[in-house]
């Protein structure tokens, strides 16, 4: 695949390794939070740590949507679809999300549920108009990067006036993520996390542009390189990083300038503050209740907002005691310190929800890695 | 007019039944009530399709010879949206698929059995295209259908056509091939590109309009199985720890699915090169399209070989020289490893678990 492989290629990724191991210092350690889930999957699945040194650790971030989500919103879903008749057409990773009572939407749907698997917010808006006479209601989920286009189809929805179609909104915000991880007390004031700059997301900086993290690197001194989804792009983002932390710089820089600016997609910045506006607060599995961090629909918008028109309510709903996502998704605990992982969670039955994603941090470790931990044999 | 006809003493014409209307006609209950219609079914569609001595008998069941040696039996229903697809369609597959089975087990395959699962309203026009790929692919894998059974579901409560198939081979005494026999060292065949046929049905599927030149490797396998068997099996038959240990067909879950599967019925680990791996160009780029991996799509026309190492090369050659192996590539080694892990250098340098594929492969968000 042009314009894909040459960002996998195995000799330079040997190039760059060579690089960053010549330059680390052997007395320090070097700590880096990917926040995304896109790269977490890209770490995991090219076997990116095996080409670093090991004074590189890399923290899996809270990057990954459908980890983040928490049950309560699920739950209301489930709610939704069993009690009021509706067709609730979601995203693929959503299904399998455990939820309350040993429930998730796929086994809501062997109980009779009615749940479509779309590829994209407009496949849902398409379902809505090919069958006028049943509700159809799009979970949406996702940072940034998929807030655009349920704004498009809000809009779109509206100017055709179709009036059997509503949208959950789950949609949340990376910057305001990235300060609570920073402002959490394991990191500013235990110092328990040790964090020493951030893998800035590809996808959600190609929408919002390198210009937010400018605040993390001024205001907490942290560095940030923004880098794209391929393994040489996240190889490129070390180096980078390692050579900040080395010149005692913290900036934004951008690794992904192929497809990332400064000021980021205007149109798509407009298009959202047009349908959506901040919700005041909104739970985030693992990190709680974080201001300012998601998005409602706007109250021009709310003949499409499902929460309105089917009068639903998200009630709290605490995590299995024993599961340990809320650290991990924090940085504070590794998947392996997790008493239940591997053993009662699994990603065929999984507890929490970084074993549900295959961008979890869990289910990450838990299918790519985790023969790093028994000493496997030599070919 | 046939009272009148009969009052003047003309008689109406024997035994005259209206031939089933392949136009515009449709598959209704009567067809599996087991009256006339059913009967008129059987006879006007299945048995002219089908046509072998053992089928024509009518009975509910086949009395059949067998070659000598040990009976090999396989059954495998299925249940494909769409039905027809480049490439095939459930017809050719529902044969494929078990004659696939049975040639697994190094067996020659001889009869099949066929039941079919059928929705009150299904076009007989479709139903008798279906039906005639199958006879097609039964002829072209020369094994006869020889017995079957018909049903009618009411509408909504089928999916179209189902088709479960049962087949018998034969394989010859002291040919030993099982899913727990790979051992370490053991060379890994794979006989060629993986994803074709999954890939081709997903992007078949109405929304996902990619991939216009891709089409189902579905195919019949045993003769694939005979090249590989021939130049290895005087080896096999004098020393049962030489030549081919087990064979599978990476169906449904795909190659990575197979691989886990031997480790744990073997107790083996495994190592492959992800760069060995025969993937066309584009299957790989509907997989990225899509967030899916390759090594999980289904595939209906492939096999994957472990072999005595000392015979990996003559068996990598004889599968070359057959058409459905001309792409044929060693893929990687069976290791010792008391977990079970199937492992992979990756083509960046790394190396990675390739796991057991979890629920069913669902496209990623990010």
């Amino acid at each position: 695949m042009k314009y894909i492989d040459e960002f996998r290629d195995g000799d330079l990724a040997r190039g760059i390794a060579a690089r960053i191991a010549a330059e680390v210092r052997p007395d320090r350690r070097y700590h880096f939070m990917e926040f995304c889930g896109g790269h977490t999957h890209a770490i995991s699945r090219y076997g990116v740590a095996d080409l670093l040194p090991p004074q590189i650790r890399l923290i899996h971030g809270p990057g990954c949507p459908v980890c983040v989500l928490p049950i309560g919103r699920i739950d209301l879903a489930i709610r939704l679809v069993l009690e009021h008749q509706v067709t609730l057409a979601t995203y693929g990773d959503c299904l399998r999300v455990p939820a309350s009572d040993g429930l998730s939407l796929l086994k809501a749907k062997a109980r009779g549920a009615r749940i479509a698997m779309i590829y994209s917010a407009a496949d849902a808006l398409e379902l809505a108009r090919r069958q006028p006479a049943g509700q159809v209601v799009f979970f949406a989920i996702g940072f940034e990067t998929t807030t655009p286009p349920t704004a498009l189809v809000i809009r779109q929805a509206a100017a055709e006036r179709i009036a059997n179609f509503s949208v959950i909104c789950n949609h949340v915000l990376t910057p305001s993520a990235i300060t609570s991880i920073l402002e959490s007390p394991e990191v500013r004031s235990f110092g328990t996390v040790p964090l020493d700059g951030f893998i800035g997301p590809a996808h959600v900086s190609t929408v919002i542009g390198s210009a937010p993290y400018e605040h993390f690197a001024q205001e907490y001194a942290k560095p940030v390189v923004i880098a794209g989804f391929e393994p040489l792009d996240v190889m490129q983002a070390i180096l980078m990083l390692v050579r900040q932390v080395n010149e005692g710089r913290a900036e934004v820089e951008n690794e992904f300038t192929r497809a990332v600016t400064r000021d980021g997609n205007l149109k798509a910045q407009a298009l959202v503050s047009e349908v959506f506006e901040l919700r005041r607060s909104f739970e985030w599995r693992g990190l709680g209740e974080v201001p300012y961090s998601a998005l409602a629909i706007r109250a021009e918008y709310a003949a499409f907002d499902a929460e309105r028109r089917f009068a639903l309510e998200t009630k709290k709903v605490a995590d299995n005691k024993a599961c340990e996502c809320g650290a991990i998704l924090r940085g504070v605990k590794h998947p392996r310190d997790c008493r239940i992982f591997g053993t009662v969670c699994t990603p065929e039955n999984p507890v929490g929800s970084c074993m549900v994603s295959s961008e979890g941090a869990c289910a990450a470790h838990y299918t790519y890695g985790r023969f790093r931990e028994i000493a496997a044999p030599a070919a | 007019m046939t009272a009148m006809d009969d009052a003047r003493g003309k008689p109406v014409k024997a035994g005259y039944v209206r031939p089933l209307d392949f136009k515009h006609g449709r598959v209704d209950m009567t067809h599996g009530g087991g009256g006339r219609a059913m009967k008129q079914l059987i006879e006007q569609l299945f048995a002219v399709a089908f046509d072998n001595e053992f089928l024509a008998q009518g009975n509910d069941m086949a009395r059949v010879p067998l070659p000598p040696g040990r009976v090999v039996m396989a059954t495998d229903s299925h249940v494909i949206t769409p039905l027809f697809f480049p490439g095939g369609d459930i017809g050719s597959l529902s044969v494929h698929g078990t004659v696939n089975d049975v040639a697994m087990a190094g067996a020659a395959p001889v009869y099949l059995a066929a039941g079919f699962i059928l929705e009150e309203g299904f076009p007989l026009d479709r139903l008798r295209r279906i039906v005639e790929s199958m006879a097609r692919a039964a002829r072209e894998a020369n094994v006869a259908i020889v017995t079957g059974d018909t049903k009618v579901v009411e509408q909504g409560k089928g999916d179209g056509v189902f088709i479960t198939t049962t087949g018998i081979g034969v394989v010859e005494d002291g040919i030993d091939i099982g899913g727990a026999r790979a051992r370490p060292g053991d060379a890994i065949l794979l006989s060629g590109f993986v994803g074709d046929h999954g890939m081709t049905i997903m992007s078949t599927r109405e929304s996902l309009a990619f991939g216009a030149d891709l089409q189902s490797d579905t195919a019949a396998l045993h003769g694939l199985v005979a090249a590989m068997l021939a130049p290895v099996r005087d080896a096999m038959l004098a020393d049962p720890a030489r030549g081919l240990h087990a064979l599978r067909d990476p169906t449904r879950g795909g190659l990575a699915t197979l691989l886990n599967e031997i480790a744990g019925q073997s107790g083996v680990g495994m190592l492959i090169e992800e760069a060995a791996i025969p993937v066309r160009p584009q299957v790989e780029a509907a997989c990225e399209f899509l967030g899916l991996d390759p090594l999980y799509v289904a595939n209906e026309g492939k096999l994957v070989a472990f072999v005595a190492p000392q015979d990996a090369e003559v068996v990598l050659a004889a599968m070359r020289a057959h058409p459905l192996g001309a792409n044929a590539a060693r893929i990687g080694t069976v290791t010792a490893d008391p977990h079970h892990f199937v492992q992979m250098a990756t083509r960046f340098g790394g190396r990675r678990v390739v796991d057991w594929l979890t629920g069913e492969q669902l496209p990623r968000i990010c």
